[in-house]
């Protein structure tokens, strides 16, 4: 009743169209498809550095220095990053390509995803270093984990077969899912790897039942072949790839914490290790967002936005409510930023729903912008909460202003930065948004953005308020910070330095990054010739 | 991207300077410096802000002589591409309607700088306060729509943390509330931003270009969308000026602020909304302004009076002046509603001298609160015999706020109310009301404070002292000065003005107004200006003469 265009008369055996490809893939006998190994480097490099890591450290056997994990992690990313360079320069002069067999795609898009997750390894790298010495948890397990699931969440970026993306989704969860347990000395971290691991791997069973039906409905998974066949057949019943559509946008939904698939994220957040939680915010989203525009504008855009396009729509609506007035009420800072990054979902789901190329440059932009200031916020939150990573509740931060005065101002810019005040890269991340949603005609989802971001800002307001005018009163005397002295590492220093010039560079100088993120095309192109 | 090139004729004029970029980068520059230098240095930042205002002032004031006088179009324009992706650019000029907000900016930051004091966390103070005046004159000096957004947008940080950090009383609440109302209304505007700017751009083709002058000029817009679109800017100014219903924010935030606050609040602040109103809704949406005007012109005079009877009720000094403020900007609302020339230079000679008059206001009653630590008028008695040079002062301001005619307040609420007579006729009557009003609060406040017996704790109140005389002596000068001679003001603006009201002509069909003819205005002749607008300016001249 679904799905294919069904016959009245079953077809004789020996008249089924066997030499159909969208049927039936190559004849017997296993051809290797060529393997274009410069295409996939920067996912290589990144895979084979976590490989390479856990091996190395496992044969000298401690006898390692403790910054050499740190140092190897953030070479690694860096290499992945220059990589791009050349494929960039590549995608640009001679177009998007198919590699490996149509499996993996090489685009704009792609290249720029890859980009913006090695940026959120080498932060979540500098913030974990000065952590685990802290909380003495040394080891060199939460790099390999790094790079291995920055290397899934690249593998989704560049998928273009939804069996490809969903092991690339289950390689970035599955790794995340244990650092987010990894934390041995807090109950409350194994706690947060258990939620997520049961919520996550229901969703993923939903992401894999949607990716079953959208075989069903269109015969292939290859989301190059999903596409022609789509532009080419008008398919007279069409119940079972509109529920493809459903179940992959709640496993979709779910990565990207949009309400209602939201839950986990506040108890997640506020129980994994706050090192950990600065690369779920901007690692794990960007690659969930990678999937969900690659499947979704990409490859349903075209032919089905009309159909998906309220779901999102109606996602985005709940995500900026939901995620802005949950925030509000919040008392803990871990907490109040889970839900604020709910409400920044929101916003790229509002560029996602614009369902334009536009759209999906200004969902780019927004999620480099929002790495750096996510992981910029949440460097604070893993200083702040000093040994045993416990101190964030909004009264821990009373006083900062007198006692780390940088570093109070450092979170105000990241804050404000994230309320989208000009001059920062929030504004321009959000007037792209905008931008996108108005020339599609979505008005009224510009001006709720809008407004859950006015609301969104009185929770920001909140946190600078402790940190500025608790306890200062009038004449000046002021309130000291409570418990043990706030230290900062070095590397979570350099961190903080490199989210800080992120942050403020896109929004005074952005030029340069608004033209590569509207360079950044995604394509879906068959296999070259 | 083309620019008109009328438009640039000044900047091949004799001025080869960029002297706008550096109105916006000298305050900026004082704000970095006193990043960089150290805590403890507690002496060095004042003279910082000090230093930097005041070269920021001259040069505005530079602006002011180098202004050419009789040209409609904007002068000084630079031009800088930004994002290109996009089309925005560091557009900015300056014409005969932002001169004098330049100019009061550049005078009123440094006032405010000298006129208070304070006592905790004074690095941070000045620098909050220098890229306050930095984001201000951006805001006037913008001429493209993204830029002005952020201008606007960026003022709010300063002042939050100057109201949070450095205010009085329940300053936490007064500070949030009065960023949250603010950005809200400029969220609506982003929004009305983009649409038009995408909607231009599908009405004439090309590129995507948030450029002011081109937009307006193409006017591509449909009616329906223009309206829409003049909502949204609407709200945002209205939440700035602030109109009535969305005026809350204001008396929280101006009791509340720092004296500095307070006297940068009134003076410079409030007119961002005003000045938007004219050049972004009149200037780039004239048919929906026209649209709007009767729903303005009401709540411009609902502004009028129901600040003034706020105002009379105040207990609080601090207060009254705050609602006074409403009641003020209702006049500009109804001067430049009323889209008639004499209307639009009377909203901006009141947005010049309201900036004047209040800032004053809000300095001497900082001072009155530095001395006596209450603002509550029923504490405050007889100070006029303990300090009558300070009362005499205090008359002054007073009564220009009121406006006396031969002081400053007079001639803008003068030519508002017969502008607005000329389209608005009954909104013009009742607002007329208001005057009565703001003599019967300020005068009965006057009285209850300076007059009467001197009350225990009031013995002791300090005579004004020569620094606060000399901070507070430039602003009675322009004070008196203004209000002799406001030719000065309306010579430079008249033309653009003038513009303006043709611009909005040729959008609007059928747009009556009462022809009003003046006796002796032909006497004194002003070379390229219509003459009506300069009858007024010569009456009062006359009037003070005799």
């Amino acid at each position: 009743m679904f799905g294919l265009p069904t016959q009245d008369e079953p077809i004789p055996f020996d008249e089924l169209p066997l030499d159909d490809p969208l049927l039936f893939d190559e004849p017997a006998g296993v051809v290797i498809p060529d393997i274009e190994w410069s295409a996939i480097a920067p996912n290589l490099i990144l895979m084979l550095g976590g490989i390479l890591l856990l091996t190395v450290v496992s044969l000298v056997r401690g006898r390692t220095p403790s910054w050499f994990s740190a140092v190897w992690t953030i070479s690694t990313a860096v290499f992945a990053g220059v990589t791009l360079v050349p494929l960039w320069q590549r995608v640009q002069d001679d177009g998007a390509e198919s590699v490996m067999a149509g499996a993996i795609g090489l685009d704009g898009f792609s290249l720029f995803v890859t980009g913006v997750m090695c940026l959120s390894v080498v932060l979540g790298a500098l913030l974990l270093e000065g952590y685990l010495r802290r909380e003495g948890l040394a080891g060199p397990e939460w790099y390999v984990l790094l790079l291995l699931s920055a290397s899934g969440g690249v593998t989704m970026a560049s998928a273009n077969d939804l069996i490809v993306m969903f092991i690339g989704l289950e390689i970035l969860s599955v790794a995340v899912y244990v650092m987010a347990a990894m934390h041995s000395k807090r109950v409350s971290s194994q706690e947060a790897g258990l939620k997520y691991f049961v919520l996550g791997a229901f969703s993923s069973a939903f992401l894999l039942y949607g990716i079953a039906m959208v075989y069903g409905a269109t015969g292939t998974t290859n989301l190059v072949g999903i596409q022609q066949f789509l532009s080419e057949t008008v398919l007279t019943q069409n119940g079972l790839l509109l529920a493809g559509f459903a179940f992959m946008l709640v496993g979709f939904g779910f990565k990207v914490g949009a309400v209602p698939f939201h839950n986990w994220t506040p108890d997640v957040y506020q129980g994994a290790p706050s090192p950990v939680v600065a690369y779920m915010a901007s690692g794990v989203k960007v690659a969930g967002f990678a999937g969900m525009i690659r499947v979704f504008v990409v490859t349903f855009g075209p032919t089905y936005g009309a159909d998906w396009r309220p779901m999102v729509y109606a996602l985005a609506m709940l995500s900026l409510v939901v995620g802005s007035f949950g925030a509000i009420v919040q008392t803990d800072v871990k907490r109040m930023l889970a839900y604020s990054s709910i409400s920044h979902g929101g916003f790229i789901l509002v560029a996602v729903a614009a369902n334009s190329e536009a759209g999906t440059a200004a969902a780019l932009f927004y999620l480099l912008v929002y790495t750096f200031m996510i992981a910029g916020s949440f460097g604070i939150v893993t200083i702040m909460g000093r040994t045993g990573d416990g101190l964030h509740a909004l009264s821990d931060y009373r006083g900062l202003s007198k006692a780390r005065p940088g570093l109070a101002l450092l979170f105000t810019v990241f804050l404000l930065a994230q309320a989208g005040v000009p001059f920062t890269g929030g504004f321009l991340a959000k007037f792209y948004v905008i931008n996108s949603s108005v020339s599609q005609g979505q008005y009224v989802l510009a001006l709720i953005a809008m407004s859950a971001a006015v609301v969104a800002a009185f929770l920001y307001l909140r946190i600078v308020v402790a940190m500025y005018f608790d306890g200062n009163t009038y004449r000046g005397e002021s309130a000291t910070l409570a418990g043990p002295k706030v230290r900062i590492p070095a590397a979570a220093g350099v961190a903080l330095g490199i989210a800080v010039v992120g942050t403020l560079w896109l929004g005074i100088l952005p030029g340069q990054m608004t033209s590569v993120a509207g360079d950044a095309v995604a394509q879906l192109v068959a296999i070259g010739p | 991207m083309t620019v008109d090139p009328t438009l640039l004729l000044a900047a091949d004029g004799p001025v080869t300077f960029p002297i706008l970029p550096a109105l916006i980068l000298t305050p900026l520059l004082g704000a970095l410096a006193i990043f960089f230098v150290p805590a403890r240095r507690d002496d060095a930042f004042k003279q910082i802000a000090l230093l930097t205002s005041v070269v920021t002032g001259v040069l505005s004031i530079y602006l002011l002589t180098a202004f050419e006088t009789g040209e409609a179009g904007f002068q000084f324009v630079v031009d800088q591409s930004w994002i290109s992706e996009f089309g925005i650019s560091f557009h900015l000029g300056v014409d005969g309607i932002s001169l004098f907000l330049v100019v009061l900016t550049g005078v009123m930051f440094p006032i405010a700088i000298m006129g208070a004091k304070i006592t905790h966390d004074i690095k941070s103070y000045y620098g909050w306060l220098l890229v306050l005046m930095a984001g201000s004159m951006g805001v006037f000096l913008a001429l493209d729509l993204v830029v002005f957004f952020l201008f606007f947008e960026v003022v709010l940080v300063p002042m939050y943390f100057l109201i949070g950090l450095w205010g009085h009383g329940d300053r936490i609440y007064a500070a949030t509330k009065f960023f949250l109302y603010t950005m809200l209304g400029g969220a609506f505007m982003l929004v009305a931003i983009v649409a038009l700017a995408i909607l231009n751009q599908r009405g004439v083709g090309g590129d995507l270009t948030f450029d002011l002058v081109q937009i307006a000029q193409n006017q591509a817009i449909s009616t329906e969308a223009g309206r829409w679109i003049f909502v949204g800017f609407a709200i945002a100014f209205a939440v700035k000026v602030p109109v009535f219903p969305l005026h809350t924010w204001l008396p929280d935030a101006h009791t509340e602020a720092p004296t500095a606050g307070s006297v940068v609040l009134a003076a410079v602040m409030l007119k961002l909304g005003t000045y938007g109103f004219v050049r972004f809704g009149l200037y780039l949406l004239p048919e929906a302004a026209h649209w709007a005007a009767p729903v303005m012109l009401t709540l411009g005079v609902i502004g009028i009076i129901y600040g003034a009877i706020c105002a009379t009720m105040q207990k609080d000094l601090k207060r009254l002046v705050a609602y006074s403020s409403i009641a003020h900007l209702g006049f500009v609302i109804l001067g430049v509603f009323s889209i008639t020339t004499q209307g639009i230079e009377g909203g901006i000679l009141i947005m010049v001298n309201h900036g004047i008059a209040t800032g004053a206001l809000f300095l001497l009653v900082g001072w009155i609160y530095e001395r006596r630590h209450t603002r509550q008028i029923s504490e405050l008695s007889g100070l006029q015999k303990v300090a009558p040079v300070f009362a005499g002062v205090f008359t002054l301001v007073m009564l220009a706020s009121i406006g006396v005619p031969g002081l400053n307040g007079f001639p803008g609420e003068f030519l508002a109310l017969l502008g607005a007579f000329q389209t608005a006729r009954w909104w013009a009557v009742v607002a007329v009301i208001g005057v009565i009003l703001a003599a019967l609060y300020l005068l009965w406040a006057y009285q209850r404070t300076f007059h009467g017996p001197v009350t225990p704790g009031n013995e002791h109140f300090r005579e004004l002292r020569w620094s606060e005389g000399l901070v507070i002596a430039p602003l009675l000068a322009l004070i008196v000065f203004l209000g002799v001679y406001p030719a000065v003001m309306l010579d430079r603006m008249g033309p653009s003005v003038d513009a303006l009201v043709e611009h909005v002509d040729e959008q609007v069909d059928d747009f009556e107004r009462v022809e009003i003819t003046y006796v002796g205005a032909s006497d004194i002749p002003e070379p390229g200006h219509d003459d009506d607008s300069d009858g007024p300016a010569s009456d009062e001249h006359g009037e003070e003469g005799e």
